[in-house]
């Protein structure tokens, strides 16, 4: 079995034991060196001394499972492991960059920290997510932020892998978490819904806008249980400079039911990167808790009582696509847009997590600054967003499944890759623009964008209208 | 090393070939048979020869209670089972048939031991279908990992040190690490008769370094297979279900 402890300077498998960095309730943290391994190194030693949680043991096994399995800039890079026959360990990458505690601590922040802050996180989730890994401790000292500003998560102790055993679930009837961040789903024993994560994300936001947990930090299940029939009160109430957006983002997170939060975090991380976006609804005008009759109902009616199902997260994700369209406003090809429309309906009717999101281009002129103003006199900008919702009209979407971004840039494919990457979208579709001297001039936007976009793209066209079409 | 298990071949040629190529294709330096070479396929004399072939370069074969009931038959099966014995005792050289009879029922190497059924008394071909059948199993070994096949459907067991255990229906293609405390047992998935739904061949990858075990699905021409089944006399229940994979 493992050895009391280690000691600055010994040696373990090659790697020099450095500073101790932590001592946290579960594992010790160590600075160490590699002469192989470039770079700053952590090794996490777990604790397994007598009478010790057994979870800590059980924990440390699942990090292990789980860290060499996922990858990204999201996570930290899994260097090496030992087992329990000697020395338990995990020597994984050193990330150079604070914790999100300074944040918390600092709260309430401006809105717009909040929300940069909340789009990091969401994003590193949307990828832990596509890695059939749901996190299960999101919470402001597990997420590291990098130099370059993405969010990292670290401790993958109480997360599970959908497609690996969970020695979690087996081992212990009490939900493991950390209270003030848990879903309720999560304390119901249910480890399978990425949406927890959205949950715990929107409990750390609605921290980070307020100064306060949404529910408190109980330590008992009865405490604990609270939640899955008492609202917190809306962060306006608390403070009435938190914007409406904001609230409307938080609330929908801590929605009890998970169909009711999100459908994935990635679409998350887009309202948190477009306010201007996000569809206000009763939520974002709540300023108080809801009363006592609601209250009573939702705990005692046995038709409110929420209930909970085992869900796929990589699954899930995949049937909430960002789904996105460029749609081209200068050629008048009536027939183009028609078609464009229709694969777009086609697309979205089959998968009702999906969400679209509408985009046009407006070129800059490379040469001189251009005059915001047209012949008309009307702002550009404002004209090429309302055309675009008169596309978008006959799909009929509700606001909340649509969202309209004029990107204004020299070259229209470059514009759209970038917000391909930057929003994590799924699906491009576009129009193949007609053959013409204008194409010849400016060559193929849409093989541009097939060859170099990170997702599926769908070129579109009309049959038997336009003569031709570009390849 | 990585070593390749195939289990219940069941005198399916196609799929027996296809998983042969994929293990090939995979690394696969040592090959472990765990028993069930024939009975209810269409090519004992093929399955039983290939074997034979294997175990003199090296690999290891066990006997499965097909096999027995060829070389020492008994009673106590199916209606469908008995039947597929007794065509496969009239094809098959009783040289071939002593082969199978005098296969092992158990090979330990290392921490591995390796078992048709199950190992609390393999000789009366218990199948490990639930958690409590996976203790019995692991409980009777000394073993740290206990593989095994017999139930044609994919499953793993973990045993922890506070005796919980752990279920787990593993995935194809996903490596699942053979933690170190922890005593496993791996019921593999069916090369010649699937029984899981699906009704590609399996197989699964033991990577010793990485400690880890995967599970291998492979498409294979199961209508040629079944067909052979069905033209061989073979009871037709027998050539349907390779088809649904049930």
């Amino acid at each position: 079995m493992a050895r009391a402890r280690l000691h600055e300077g010994e040696e373990v498998d090659g790697f020099r034991i450095g500073r101790l960095l932590h001592t946290g309730g579960m594992a010790t943290l160590w600075a160490v060196t590699h002469p192989a391994q470039p770079g700053a190194l952590l090794m996490k030693v777990p604790r397994l001394a007598e009478g010790e949680d057994p979870a800590a043991i059980v924990s440390f096994e699942m990090e292990q499972m789980i860290l060499p399995r996922v990858s990204g800039p999201h996570v930290p890079r899994f260097v090496a492991s030992g087992g329990f026959d000697r020395q338990p360990y995990l020597v994984m990458e050193r990330i150079d960059g604070a914790s999100l505690q300074a944040q918390a601590d600092a709260a309430p922040l401006p809105a717009a920290e909040i929300a940069a802050i909340g789009a990091a996180v969401a994003e590193a989730l949307d990828s832990l997510h596509r890695q059939h890994v749901v996190h299960l401790d999101v919470k402001p000292s597990n997420i590291l932020l990098r130099g370059s500003g993405e969010a990292v998560l670290v401790d993958f102790g109480l997360s599970r892998h959908a497609q690996l055993p969970d020695l979690m679930e087996e081992e212990f009837r009490l939900p493991y978490g950390t209270a003030p961040y848990m879903a309720p789903e999560q304390i119901m024993g249910i480890r399978s819904e990425a949406r927890s994560d959205l949950f715990a994300l929107g409990a750390m936001l609605y921290l980070l806008a307020t100064g306060k947990h949404p529910f408190g930090d109980p330590q008992r299940m009865s405490g604990l249980k609270r939640r899955l029939w008492r609202d917190p009160p809306p962060p306006r109430q608390l403070r009435p400079e938190c914007p409406e957006w904001l609230q409307e983002v938080i609330l929908r997170c801590l929605e009890v039911q998970p169909e009711r939060r999100h459908p994935s975090a990635a679409q998350l991380a887009l309202d948190l990167r477009n306010p201007g976006q996000v569809a206000l609804t009763a939520r974002a005008r709540k300023l108080r808790q809801d009363g006592l009759a609601r209250v009573i109902q939702r705990r005692f009616h046995p038709d409110h009582q929420p209930r909970f199902g085992p869900a796929d997260c990589a699954e899930a994700v995949a049937t909430a696509p960002i789904v996105a369209v460029a749609v081209d406003l200068t050629e008048q090809d009536a027939a183009l847009a028609e078609a464009l429309r229709r694969m777009v309906g086609e697309i979205l009717a089959t998968l009702p997590g999906a969400r679209l999101a509408c985009l046009n281009v407006l070129r800059q002129n490379r040469l001189s600054i251009d005059s915001t103003l047209d012949e008309q006199g009307r702002n550009k900008h404002v004209q090429r967003l309302v055309e675009l919702k008169h596309w978008a009209a006959p799909l009929a979407l509700p606001e909340g499944r649509v969202t309209f971004h004029v990107l204004e840039a020299v070259s229209p494919a470059g514009a759209l890759l970038e917000y391909l990457r930057v929003n994590g979208a799924d699906h491009m579709v576009m129009g193949a623009r007609a053959a013409s001297l204008r194409r010849k001039m400016l060559g193929s936007v849409s093989a541009e964008v097939a060859a170099e976009a990170p997702c599926s793209v769908t070129v579109v066209r009309a049959r038997g209208g336009s003569a031709g079409a570009e390849g | 090393m990585r070593i390749a298990l195939l289990t219940d071949i069941h005198a399916n040629r196609e799929a027996f070939e296809a998983c042969l190529a994929d293990a090939a294709r995979c690394g696969a330096q040592r090959l472990v048979l765990l028993g069930d070479i024939v009975g209810y396929g269409a090519d004992p004399a093929w399955a039983v020869a290939k074997t034979r072939d294997l175990v003199s370069q090296g690999a290891i074969a066990l006997r499965g209670n097909h096999d027995e009931a060829t070389a020492f038959p008994r009673g106590g099966m199916t209606e469908d089972a008995t039947a597929a014995i007794a065509w496969t005792r009239r094809v098959l050289d009783p040289a071939d048939a002593a082969f199978l009879g005098a296969l092992p029922m158990e090979v330990e190497e290392d921490d591995r031991l390796y078992v048709h059924a199950e190992a609390s008394a393999p000789g009366r071909w218990i199948y490990v279908r639930d958690a409590e059948d996976a203790r019995r199993s692991m409980e009777a070994a000394t073993a740290r990992v206990v593989f095994c096949g017999h139930v044609h459907a994919p499953a793993l067991y973990g045993l922890t040190a506070t005796a919980k255990l752990v279920s787990f229906r593993p995935v194809a293609g996903v490596a699942v690490p053979l933690t170190r405390p922890r005593r496993w047992q791996v019921v593999l998935g069916a090369v010649g008769q699937p029984r899981d739904g699906d009704p590609a061949a399996a197989w699964s990858l033991l990577d010793l370094d990485a400690n880890e075990v995967t599970l291998h699905r492979v498409p294979y021409d199961v209508a040629a297979a079944s067909e052979k089944v069905r033209a061989a006399g073979l009871p037709e229940a027998l050539a349907t279900r390779l088809l649904r994979g049930r």
